[in-house]
């Protein structure tokens, strides 16, 4: 058995209605949110401000700290536990990872930008979606960078179905029977040159099917960076119809 | 070979300016090999072959010569230091704050004490942008008893105005003082309600600050609430230098003030006395 249509009907390449805002958290220097489907990121930026300890401060440039939390009421029902877990930290990881290389705070020597990612609601692919909005809020921080990164998750059915943005109950296919294995690839593409700037995957996938995922991973991508650029200039558009 | 965006158009990070070798990249902008592209959101701004990004955001760079306004919140052995409203705290020594003498192990709360804010001067600023700031010029000096705004200190350009023109309509409307901070802090004294007026104004301009015409703008909103009258703030007095407050000592004819003459055992004293005129 083979998952070849999908559960609610989008093309394979389909990713879920995108909500994208800039300027939601006034009190933050930059912020964003990003909806995909039924997940939702928030991102608000602070700083450049000092960084303590000292000894992690950088004479060179100024350094980026990302955080991301899952709100206890999030999830699908059971209640999740706050604070840092090893899930949270991971991801925070990943998400600075995705992000520092295209920014240049060289201007800001011995600080720290602060990122935090919080998600509301999740119904999967909340890295992708947290790091969508934090790439955002740093733009609408005014702080230079090389490009917006966009992140999204392709998922793999059975090593044969290559499908972009899964919901949970398509990451789950393996659980209900729908499908013997789902492998799920988080990516994270510069759209303008199409560099990866972060790669992970659980599961297992050929190597064709991956190069595939990464194909799509980067059609879908550009797409998705139009809607973050719409929203990024909206909030001036707006104002001058007034 | 040519544009690919519209001159004053809003852009982001990432976005391609123009293609060829035609143009060059200024400030906001990189080039990557023949494309050169924008690296920060704001307007394009085109001047001849240079394109450059007028940022619509982002944070305060310390620049030698902008007058800020700070918040001492240290006071060291040789001087103040102040809060600069960045990520870095500046310095201000002695020798700038004041042209008083100040005396070997003085109590430096008598100048200025933790909590006061002051206009300043950037005269240095380091690499690692560590900053010194000066009192010493006009208009420099503790601020008196107001308010204090906080704005993106990228639309302080747009709150002053040309030569001005903006802030002192505001100031001429809402007889309000303001003094704007090239560190995104505005101080304002006047009437409570004015001082609103004034706020609100401001953050109107900070909003709408990209717009073409916003000087009509601001000038057609403070007519509506004010009613077109003219009011004029109130001459800021210049704080009396303090050195004029004691009676001035010249040692070329020292005033006989009465009492024994000072002898042999208060000589330290006036060895510093000595040292006073040099410093002048």
């Amino acid at each position: 058995m083979t998952y070849t249509k999908r559960k609610d009907k989008r093309k394979m390449d389909e990713t879920r209605p995108i909500i994208a805002k800039v300027g939601i958290i006034p009190n933050a220097k930059g912020s964003a949110s990003f909806t995909i489907g039924k997940t939702t990121a928030y991102a608000a930026v602070y700083g450049p401000r000092e960084l303590h300890p000292k000894f992690l401060q950088d004479p060179k440039t100024g350094k980026l700290r990302c955080n991301y939390n899952m709100m206890p009421f999030s999830g699908t029902g059971e209640r999740i536990r706050p604070g840092p877990s090893r899930r949270s930290k991971e991801i925070s990881m990943v998400t600075q990872n995705a992000l520092a290389s295209v920014m240049d705070l060289s201007d800001y020597p011995n600080t720290v930008v602060d990122v935090f990612v919080e998600i509301p609601q999740a119904d999967a692919g909340t890295r992708c979606a947290g790091i969508c909005a934090a790439s955002m809020a740093l733009a609408d921080a005014g702080f230079k960078m090389k490009d917006i990164p966009v992140s999204i998750a392709i998922a793999v059915a059975d090593n044969k179905t290559v499908f972009a943005d899964p919901d949970y109950a398509e990451e789950t296919l393996n659980q209900t029977g729908e499908a013997e294995h789902v492998a799920d690839i988080a990516v994270t593409i510069l759209p303008r040159t199409g560099q990866v700037t972060h790669l992970q995957m659980d599961g297992m996938v050929s190597k064709e099917k991956l190069f595939e995922a990464l194909e799509m991973a980067k059609a879908v991508t550009k797409k998705i960076n139009e809607t973050l650029k719409v929203a990024l200039k909206e909030q001036f558009k707006v104002e001058a119809s007034k | 070979m040519a544009l690919k965006v519209e001159n004053k158009s809003i852009v982001v990070p990432g976005e391609t300016l123009a293609e060829g070798m035609d143009f060059l990249p200024g400030e906001g902008a990189f080039r990557e090999g023949e494309i050169v592209i924008s690296s920060r959101l704001g307007l394009v701004n085109v001047d001849g072959r240079a394109i450059k990004i007028i940022p619509l955001a982002g944070t305060y760079l310390p620049k030698v010569g902008d007058r800020i306004i700070c918040k001492v919140f240290d006071l060291t052995y040789s001087g103040w230091r102040v809060k600069t409203n960045t990520a870095y705290a500046a310095m201000l020594s002695m020798k700038e704050a004041t042209s008083e003498y100040i005396e070997h192990g003085a109590d430096l709360n008598k100048y200025f004490t933790i909590g006061e804010y002051i206009v300043a001067k950037i005269i240095n600023v380091t690499g690692q942008n560590l900053i010194d700031i000066s009192l010493k010029g006009p208009g420099l000096n503790k601020l008196k008893p107001g308010r204090i705004i906080e704005v993106d200190p990228c639309k302080v350009p747009r709150i002053i105005g040309k030569q001005g023109s903006m802030v002192s309509m505001v100031k001429n409307s809402t007889g309000c003082n303001i003094i704007v901070g090239q560190n995104g802090l505005i101080w304002l004294r006047g009437e409570p309600e004015d001082e609103m007026l004034a706020i609100e104004c401001i953050k109107k301009i900070e909003k709408e600050s990209h717009k073409q015409g916003l000087t009509e703008e601001i000038e057609k909103f403070l007519k509506d609430k004010t009613g077109g009258v003219i009011k004029k703030p109130p001459v800021m007095e210049e704080d009396e230098p303090r050195e004029r407050r004691e009676p001035r000592r010249d040692s070329r004819s020292p005033p006989y003030r009465g009492g024994p003459r000072r002898d042999s055992r208060s000589g330290p004293r006036n060895f510093n006395r000595d040292n006073r005129r040099q410093r002048r």
